[in-house]
């Protein structure tokens, strides 16, 4: 077994309005920065043990699916490096 | 008839759901998750509140806590279930209806009254009224705008699944009556039998005579009457 940390972004779909994003960004532009747009998202980050990069990615995928993203509103990717 | 009135950490419209409901004459009790649904359980209220402080996402972690399969499995054998608010967010984030509730396109938490449209009233939700009724009946969240993919939303409403619609007080559906930038107005949906639904606005807050200024909200949950 080796020590994997998965990192599990979820994100909105495409589409899907992000009213705390367009608050942050108008926050940022009240501050006086120029941007053009802002995408939120959540990063975890599981340390796990696994036979190998792909089993880690395979489990942390599972997790995203069954609890850390809703299919309906959001996507997600998983990246694992081992720890 | 006695409904479960499911409590999770968190939840803070439970006691409001047990009154509003024995105002009714309907026997109801108050059920700890932790607990199981008891086996005389004829009808279930998942309340409002901020279930494990709205963590992750609304009604995520109450969702998959254990007393929800027993709740999908009463659900499929035709018991009677309501989701209230944050019961609604639970409801939708456990499958037991379509969609997604998330944060409102105002990006605040939002506590007023809101005019809803019956636009079904042949469900044991809405026996009291006629489609096309204004319903008056307040609402209170921060993540109530109903998002859903559109071929999902084209067969939610091929399906007649939408309750509810957000319009205003003459009962036109509007983008001005729309409190939080649902998909489509809505507010309420059934899930795959007629006695499952989930609405964001508060029928228990507007059942009891001397709470407020509208009683509306009694139609809704007379259906456990």
């Amino acid at each position: 077994m080796t020590a994997y940390t998965a990192t599990v972004t979820v994100r909105l779909k495409r589409g899907v309005l992000d009213p705390e994003a367009e608050t942050t960004q108008q926050a940022l532009e009240r501050l006086g920065f120029e941007l053009s747009d802002l995408r939120s998202a959540d990063r975890f980050e599981v340390d796990l043990e696994a036979a190998d990069a792909d089993e880690a990615a395979d489990r942390a995928g599972e997790m995203a699916e069954r609890l850390l993203a809703n299919p309906t509103i959001h996507d997600y990717d998983v990246a694992v490096a081992e720890r | 008839m006695t409904v479960a009135v499911v409590q999770f950490g968190g939840s803070n419209c439970d006691r409001d759901a047990v009154r509003a409901l024995a105002h009714l004459g309907v026997d109801a009790e108050r059920v700890w998750h932790e607990d199981g649904l008891p086996a005389d359980t004829e009808g279930i209220v998942l309340p409002g509140g901020f279930s494990y402080g709205d963590y992750l996402r609304a009604g995520a972690m109450a969702a998959r806590a254990p007393i929800m399969k027993e709740v999908r499995e009463a659900a499929a054998d035709g018991v009677p279930v309501i989701g209230v608010c944050n019961g609604a967010q639970i409801g939708a984030e456990s499958g037991l209806t379509a969609g997604a509730f998330t944060t409102n396109a105002s990006a605040r938490f939002q506590c007023e009254p809101v005019h809803l449209r019956v636009e079904r009233a042949d469900t044991p939700w809405t026996a009291a009224y006629d489609e096309g009724d204004v319903i008056e009946v307040p609402i209170a969240h921060g993540e109530g705008r109903f998002e859903i993919d559109e071929a999902a939303h084209a067969d939610l409403v091929a399906e007649g699944r939408v309750l509810f619609r957000y319009c205003d007080a003459d009962g036109n559906v509007t983008d001005a009556a729309n409190p939080n930038g649902s998909t489509d107005n809505v507010a309420g949906v059934l899930g795959e039998r007629e006695t499952v639904a989930v609405l964001m606005p508060h029928p228990e807050r507007a059942t009891l005579p001397d709470l407020g200024r509208s009683t509306d909200g009694a139609g809704i949950l007379q259906a456990f009457a």
